[in-house]
């Protein structure tokens, strides 16, 4: 798998996520910055976490508006797979590549703890290695991740079955206490329309070794080498 | 008084320092070299109080490579690598700005680390408030809490431990002392000692503003009931920028084109410019017309005194300034050449085509106030009598883990992002102390901050003793060899004798300490002045502890199993004397510290570290703040797995046993118990089967039980209840 992370000024969980692409594909991923102008032939895109430009304005605003942006969006076009995790899913969500948008966190503080996640679907190349309806863990570290999405759109989402992952409690229940931001039914990462293209705030990059307190993340990691090894 | 004298005095120099100033110029001096003089000779940046005692620290091991003096102290972790590490405070500025105070303290650390080629790896913290009862309490927490997460988690450092008290003697001047670790090649330290006549020195980083002119200078001043005014003074932090800088930095460092390098923190282009000439004995001249800015019309009083923060000094090779400018030019920073190097001794600040500061640099350092100033040997307090126990064990755990002192701090650590990084091994609370892997090594460091004021209250010396040796014993009870320590004594007024001679006994019991423990000093920071309307806090020698264990899989964390058998090593007396028992159950603080002794340390220590590294310990913590009971109870909260325990031995009151605070002492959740208890025989270390992990209650000798999610909610109650209310 070719896989590509691309670095904003600002992005700071490139680090994490070369490890776990690393981790899953025995190959070094390239690191690519945004100014860039083309991509190279790649199997994977990945917009990893931090605070591009300093979320000084709308988290993500300013690098949906990097040059290199243009390339991602045409390989999503074309049908390329796109990963984009904590700022990334923001810079994705305001790169029109995903939809809805993502708020201050319900109690207006940046959480930083272990959240659970249900599968929503498990087989797009992200989740093949997970089982629908399974719970994994995975840290959550931002102060934006209060998806919102309008009731229409949330039926889209539904009807097209373009949740990815949801906040749960650890026996895959849906509440309130298991809600940590707030966001509307509990979304905690979405699918484009071809599920090529996922977005989701906490970081199962963070979770691919035992010595770090578990490897709930790296099924992801390693579904899509499976999925995207040439 | 002349107009000048007078405006020194307001600078905060007195008469006679102020003399020498002519002295050394033969002339008077202009603003910007008033300027100069009394931020180079303020008590923040000349250590003029606490020099002379600074020095009695030992600050050498194999294992150090820099110690004190450098931006930071750096020691040897193996594997050809080192750790770069400091700890400082920004007590003055958190309390008149909280958010931006304590972004500011974290942005200033995180320079010095990586100023000297390090890539910052773990931010830690040692915070103290004043009561909660008090409004203003909430407030400083509110700010501080989220300005060391709004700059720490944006540059992307995990913040992986820290200590949080509360006591009315910081009312008025809560403490933010925030300290960094980093990882540099052994062999690529970078220092600031400029050398090369004629090379360039280079502004690096953010504009210069008006932001935090002599912010130094209030920093080594007592605060009136106007603190608020003061508000301009506090710089305003940009972690982006920073981010940037750190990443600019790191790569200009993979090259060859660095002399010398420092940041511009407490007294900005002054003292980075002075000291960096001032270590390599040539001299500087500075053309501030070159220096980037952010507003119109500054002097050059206002851009040599400014703290505006994110901004960097460096010397390059003549030859290399190109290769430089390309690399900051890519970050989006400012990259001026501001000046060169001389021959002169000197440094030279031109502005507008005028001559605005011509001092020699010799006796701006050697003629700088040096006070071995009166100082008052604290009594030692009278020791506490016997004490009856009012209501009972099980009710005085329950009040006691609920407690300010003692409750969770998982409200602060949530909004600490811990992981970033990929390489935390234990997170706060997982263990006594942080763990975090060396990337791409086997290794970790351990690493803590620890000081309990109220000891130093009762005895600076035996306090400042138990200080390093808390520090000490933590990053042993993970696994972990303890290597070296960063220190940051916050204290009151020096002028005053009583103060004067706390810091001298503290001195004097931490230096005592780290010789015992082979651990010594290799960076620290001295924050005096720490009063309000006369008020001084509580003497709070912070300590910043570092160690390395070669193994990360090896190191143990607190929590509970069950079928584990529970161990006590160490000697326990029952001392209930500035216990946190006799200060939350008893109301009040008396007596005399636990006694500190260090050859018991040393042994307990070693003997715990021996058997975590053969494997024999599930997990380990160490017995500290409200004693035996509450870190049995701390390890089951931590397990989610209750115990049953023994009773003490009959010599000893139950209450004085489960919480008298005895130092040197451990609770090893183990397997097996007797080959430890055979080991510890014959190590002459006292150990004693104290009870065995089981079921989902706490059971006490006399068969009343909490459970353990009881527990859980009373330790867990006190901070959402206090700021989310």
């Amino acid at each position: 798998m070719k896989a590509a992370i691309i670095l904003f000024p600002g992005t700071n969980r490139d680090r994490d996520m070369a490890i776990a692409l690393r981790g899953a594909s025995g190959r070094e991923p390239l690191r690519l910055w945004h100014t860039e102008t083309s991509l190279p032939s790649l199997d994977l895109v990945v917009l990893p976490g931090g605070f591009s430009h300093g979320d000084y304005l709308r988290c993500g605003a300013m690098a949906a508006h990097s040059p290199v942006m243009r390339e991602v969006r045409r390989f999503a076009q074309a049908g390329g797979h796109v990963l984009g995790v904590c700022n990334g899913f923001q810079i994705l969500i305001e790169a029109g590549l995903l939809p809805g948008a993502l708020l201050r966190n319900a109690n207006l503080r940046f959480i930083s703890r272990d959240c659970h996640l249900r599968v929503e679907r498990a087989d797009t190349a992200f989740t093949r290695h997970y089982q629908r309806g399974q719970v994994f863990r995975a840290p959550m570290a931002h102060g934006d991740g209060n998806y919102f999405a309008g009731e229409e759109l949330l039926g889209q989402l539904e009807d097209q079955g373009r949740v990815a992952f949801r906040y749960t409690d650890a026996a895959g229940r849906t509440g309130p206490g298991s809600n940590p931001n707030g966001s509307t039914d509990a979304i905690a990462g979405v699918y484009s329309e071809n599920l090529r293209v996922l977005g989701l705030m906490p970081h199962p990059e963070d979770l691919v070794d035992g010595l770090m307190g578990g490897t709930d993340g790296a099924p992801l990691f390693s579904g899509l080498v499976e999925s995207l090894a040439a | 008084m002349t107009d000048l004298a007078a405006l020194a005095q307001s600078f905060g120099l007195n008469a006679e320092e102020y003399a020498r100033i002519p002295a050394i110029l033969g002339r008077e001096p202009t603003l910007t070299e008033l300027g100069i003089f009394s931020v180079m000779w303020s008590e923040h940046c000349s250590y003029k109080s606490s020099r002379v005692h600074l020095r009695t620290l030992p600050t050498t091991a194999p294992w150090v490579i820099h110690g004190p003096g450098e931006n930071a102290g750096v020691v040897d972790i193996g594997e050809g690598l080192a750790a770069v590490f400091k700890m400082e405070s920004h007590n003055h500025p958190s309390f008149i700005e909280p958010y931006q105070g304590a972004a500011t303290g974290v942005g200033g650390i995180l320079r010095d680390v990586f100023t000297m080629g390090a890539r910052p790896i773990a931010n830690l913290n040692a915070l103290r408030f004043g009561r909660p009862e008090n409004p203003v309490t909430k407030r400083v927490v509110d700010g501080v809490v989220r300005g060391i997460g709004g700059y720490g988690n944006c540059v992307g450092v995990p913040t992986v431990g820290g200590e949080v008290n509360f006591h009315a003697a910081y009312d008025g001047n809560p403490l933010v002392n925030a300290m960094t670790v980093g990882i540099a090649p052994r062999d690529r330290i970078f220092l600031s000692a400029a050398a090369g006549i004629g090379n360039p020195v280079v502004y690096v980083g953010s504009k210069t503003g008006r932001d935090g002119i002599h912010g130094a200078t209030m920093a080594s001043a007592e605060f009136s009931a106007d603190a608020e005014e003061k508000r301009p003074t506090v710089q305003v932090g940009d972690p982006f920028t920073e981010k940037l800088l750190i990443e600019a930095c790191l790569e200009l460092m993979q090259t060859d084109a660095i002399v010398a390098i420092q940041d511009m923190g407490a007294a900005g282009l002054t003292s980075s410019s002075v000291e960096m000439a001032g270590r390599g004995g040539v001299g500087i001249d500075l053309d501030l017309d070159r220096v980037p800015q952010r507003e119109t019309g500054m002097s050059a009083y206002e851009m040599m005194l400014s703290e505006s923060q994110e901004r960097m000094l460096m010397v390059l090779r003549p030859d290399r300034e190109d290769v430089a400018r390309r690399i900051f030019e890519k970050w989006e920073l400012d990259f001026s050449v501001v000046g060169h190097l001389t021959d002169t001794g000197r440094i030279v600040v031109r502005h507008g085509g005028r001559i605005e500061a011509d001092i020699p640099l010799a006796p701006l350092a050697d003629q700088a106030p040096l006070y071995r100033r009166p100082f008052t040997e604290p009594a030692k307090p009278a020791p506490l009598g016997a004490v009856d126990d009012p209501i009972g064990i099980g009710p005085a755990l329950q009040q006691l883990i609920g407690c300010p002192d003692l409750c969770s701090r998982a409200w602060i650590w949530d909004q600490y992002d811990a992981t970033v990084g990929g390489q935390t091994v234990k997170r706060p609370g997982a263990a006594d102390a942080a763990i975090v892997r060396v990337e791409g090594t086997a290794r970790a460091l351990a690493l803590t901050t620890d000081c309990t004021p109220r000891y130093c209250a009762a005895d600076p010396e035996t306090g400042g003793a138990q200080a390093v040796a808390e520090a000490w014993r933590n990053i042993t009870a993970t696994g972990a060899t303890p290597l070296a320590v960063t220190d940051n004594l916050n204290f009151g007024n020096p002028e005053k004798p009583a103060i004067m001679g706390q810091i001298v006994a503290a001195l004097r019991g931490m230096a005592e300490a780290c010789r015992a423990l082979d651990f010594p000093v290799v960076s620290g920071n001295v924050s005096l002045y720490n009063e309000t309307e006369g008020a001084a806090i509580l003497p709070t020698p912070a300590i910043g502890g570092l160690g390395v264990i070669e193994n990360a899989a090896h190191a143990v964390g607190i929590a509970l199993s069950p079928g584990l058998s529970l161990v006590l090593v160490g000697e326990t007396r029952g001392h209930l004397g500035q216990s946190l028992w006799l200060r939350e159950i008893g109301g009040r603080e008396a007596g005399a510290p636990p006694p500190v002794d260090l050859a018991a340390e040393r042994r307990c220590g070693d003997f715990v570290r021996a058997q975590i590294l053969r494997g024999a310990v599930a997990s380990c913590h160490d017995v500290a703040d409200g004693g035996l009971l509450v870190a049995v109870a701390e390890m089951a909260m931590a397990g989610g797995c209750g115990a049953s325990l023994l009773p003490g031995p009959a010599e000893i009151a139950p209450h004085a046993w489960w919480f008298g605070e005895d130092q040197a002492r451990y609770v090893l959740a183990v397997a097996d118990a007797e080959p430890i208890l055979a080991a510890s025989a014959s190590a002459g270390v006292p150990a004693r089967r104290i009870g065995r992990a089981e079921g989902s209650d706490l059971t006490l000798p006399d068969g009343a039980t909490i459970s353990v999610r009881t527990l859980a909610a009373e330790h867990g109650r006190f901070f959402p209840a206090w700021m989310d209310a």
